[in-house]
């Protein structure tokens, strides 16, 4: 190696995933030396590690485009949009739960740390300019979901979720690191530019190269839950705590954008005829299992589970045109439908009570009668997460099925419409079921402090807001790729 | 490209293939002609003294992990210290940084109580 002088990475280019680092530290030392038996000084500190977090990727990586520790990181526009977005989840993650663990007993300090270190595994993700770097980001964020799918540790059925999400999530990391290791073994080079360069000339070594691919597909389509890599999506959505399970549904979601778009999206642009047929298949699987299996469960944790790959499936739509266009419809479309979901998990936080999980399609019957402003929050969740005209979900949906007809596969774009027409049947049930449904029993009953409630309706309420105004969110959304 | 691996594979085969024909050899040619003293499990030529099956304390575990990452701590500092004159500042900071959060997971550990024997 020739005696190159040192050059000292610049350390302000991220400084957000400093920051975070540096107070998951605090946050963890704090609550070691706390005798607070909530754990309030950890909570805290950690919301407001979180807000000052997005206050300074806002500052220094908004419209900012650079790399630095020699090209392992890089400071964007879409990283600081796809950062914000997991920083804004996780705060309202945190702020839906503290009641929840409180009443089972699992409120720990590590369910702090490990969420900000989940949420820091996401942040290098979305940064990553490197294959070490994005392999890095992705580890971490997932082995600490593993570890906070496990935090009841006396629950079998949480336990049993761990283990799956554990053994399925180790195989898809070697599936991607496998298929890593196929591009570094082509290109002799782990940087994704030069490996983007690499792909556009392509010669005798396409096949190892079109070889790492389908394997580096395989393993991004295991974190995203996309049909035919999602056994365990159900498993784990279900028996993880509801605020873990809010986490993988919402941030996770939202990290995994990011690692389809430097790894693929953007990273192997050039291969875009190669990748486009496999994103195609895995949406139209998405679409059909989702729709049809969601129909049938009783449990809302369940339900969210299977409705989830159909929006995974208008998500890898957007992917399929590889556009900016196509890649901002599918980031509005990821961010749109995490808020929703956060939100819906919310409300299931917000009826859950000691013994009582309330995630019965059945617990939210007379609602209204209860709390009419939840209901409507439900109303309002429901119809978005349908995608009925006038709401934040329509508008993702339409940018999406716009991007697909204009890249040619109008017939995807039908398939998915139907499959939206079906998803209003199993969303709109449970509308129906908190307005025109008497309650049974004790019914359901809003508990949870003043904060939480506040947080959920302003929650609900944006939905709202942005499905009247998305032109915001759309030009951002657009921004961060041009 | 691919051709390059050819050795790889043949000794892939040739490896398998010895290790398949030696086992398989003593497997068919061998005598065999079993006695109950044969069969009987034995320590050092003596009957068993007890069950191999024993517990022991889950903490072995933390000590081995706790010895890993100190160990590792080790052979990190080794390499940075003869080079330290040609890192400078940065790279005394950065080491400084790498045991400060050693020092914090160590902290963790210790006032969970995970090195409390009794």
């Amino acid at each position: 190696m020739t005696n190159e002088a040192f050059e000292t990475p610049n350390l302000l280019l991220a400084l957000p995933e400093i920051w975070l680092l540096a107070m998951a530290c605090v946050v963890l030392v704090v609550d070691l030396f706390s005798n607070d038996r909530d754990h309030g000084p950890a909570f805290w500190l950690t919301q407001v590690t979180l807000l000052g977090g997005i206050i300074i990727t806002v500052s220094t990586q908004w419209g900012v485009d650079a790399t630095t520790f020699s090209g392992t990181y890089v400071a964007d526009s879409l990283g600081a949009l796809l950062k914000i977005g997991i920083l804004v989840l996780a705060f309202l993650g945190f702020a839906y739960s503290r009641d929840y663990m409180r009443d089972r007993g699992i409120l720990k300090g590590e369910y702090y740390m490990l969420g900000l270190f989940a949420v820091l595994g996401m942040m290098v993700t979305v940064s990553a300019g490197n294959l070490l770097s994005l392999y890095l980001g992705v580890e971490l964020m997932s082995l600490s979901l593993y570890a906070l799918v496990a935090i009841d540790r006396d629950s079998s059925r949480a336990s049993e979720a761990a283990m799956k999400y554990f053994v399925l999530g180790a195989l898809a990391s070697g599936m991607l690191l496998y298929g890593m290791s196929m591009l570094y073994g082509v290109t002799g080079t782990l940087d994704l530019g030069e490996i983007t360069a690499a792909a556009a000339e392509l010669d005798d070594r396409r096949f190892l190269f079109l070889f790492g691919l389908v394997f580096m597909m395989v393993g991004v389509a295991f974190k995203f839950g996309a049909v035919p890599f999602h056994m365990w999506v159900p498993d784990v959505y279900h028996g993880a705590p509801t605020p873990v399970t809010l986490m993988i549904a919402t941030a996770s979601k939202v990290a995994a954008v990011g690692l389809f778009l430097r790894l693929i999206g953007e990273g192997l642009l050039p291969l875009l005829e190669s990748w486009q047929h496999m994103v195609v298949l895995l949406a139209v699987l998405s679409l059909l299992i989702g729709n049809t299996v969601a129909l049938v469960q009783t449990n809302i944790k369940r339900m969210l589970a299977y409705s989830t790959f159909n929006h995974v499936g208008f998500i890898l739509m957007g992917f399929v045109a590889g556009t900016p266009e196509g890649y901002a419809a599918s980031v509005f479309y990821a961010l749109t439908y995490a808020f929703t979901v956060a939100a819906t998990f919310g409300v299931v936080l917000l009826l859950a009570r000691k013994g009582f999980e309330a995630d019965h399609i059945t617990d939210l019957k007379g609602l209204n009668d209860r709390s009419p402003l939840f209901a409507f929050v439900v109303l309002i969740l429901m119809i978005s997460l349908t995608g009925i005209p006038g709401t934040v979900g329509f508008y993702a949906k339409w940018m999406v099925l716009k991007s697909v007809v204009e890249a040619g596969f109008v017939w995807l774009a039908v398939l998915a419409v139907i499959g939206a027409v079906v998803g209003a049947f199993y969303y709109l049930r449970l509308v129906r079921y908190c307005y025109f449904d008497k309650a049974e029993g004790e019914g359901p009953q809003p508990t949870g402090s003043g904060g939480f409630q506040a947080v959920l309706a302003a929650n609900g309420l944006l939905v709202l807001v942005a499905g009247i105004f998305p032109g915001t969110l759309v030009a951002v959304c657009l921004a961060a790729f041009l | 490209m691919l051709e390059n691996y050819l050795p790889i594979l043949l000794f892939i085969i040739v490896g398998l293939g010895v290790g398949v024909v030696l086992l398989a050899a003593g497997f068919i040619l061998g005598p065999r002609k079993p006695s109950e003293e044969k069969l009987s499990p034995y320590e050092c030529g003596f009957e068993a003294f007890e069950d191999s099956r024993m517990r022991f304390d889950v903490r072995y575990y933390l000590v081995a992990i706790l010895f890993i990452i100190f160990d590792l701590e080790i052979a990190f500092l080794f390499p940075w210290a003869i080079v330290l004159d040609e890192i400078g500042l940065f790279g005394f900071a950065s080491m400084g940084v790498f045991l400060a959060i050693l020092l914090i997971g160590f902290l963790y550990e210790w006032k969970k109580g995970a090195l409390e024997w009794e």
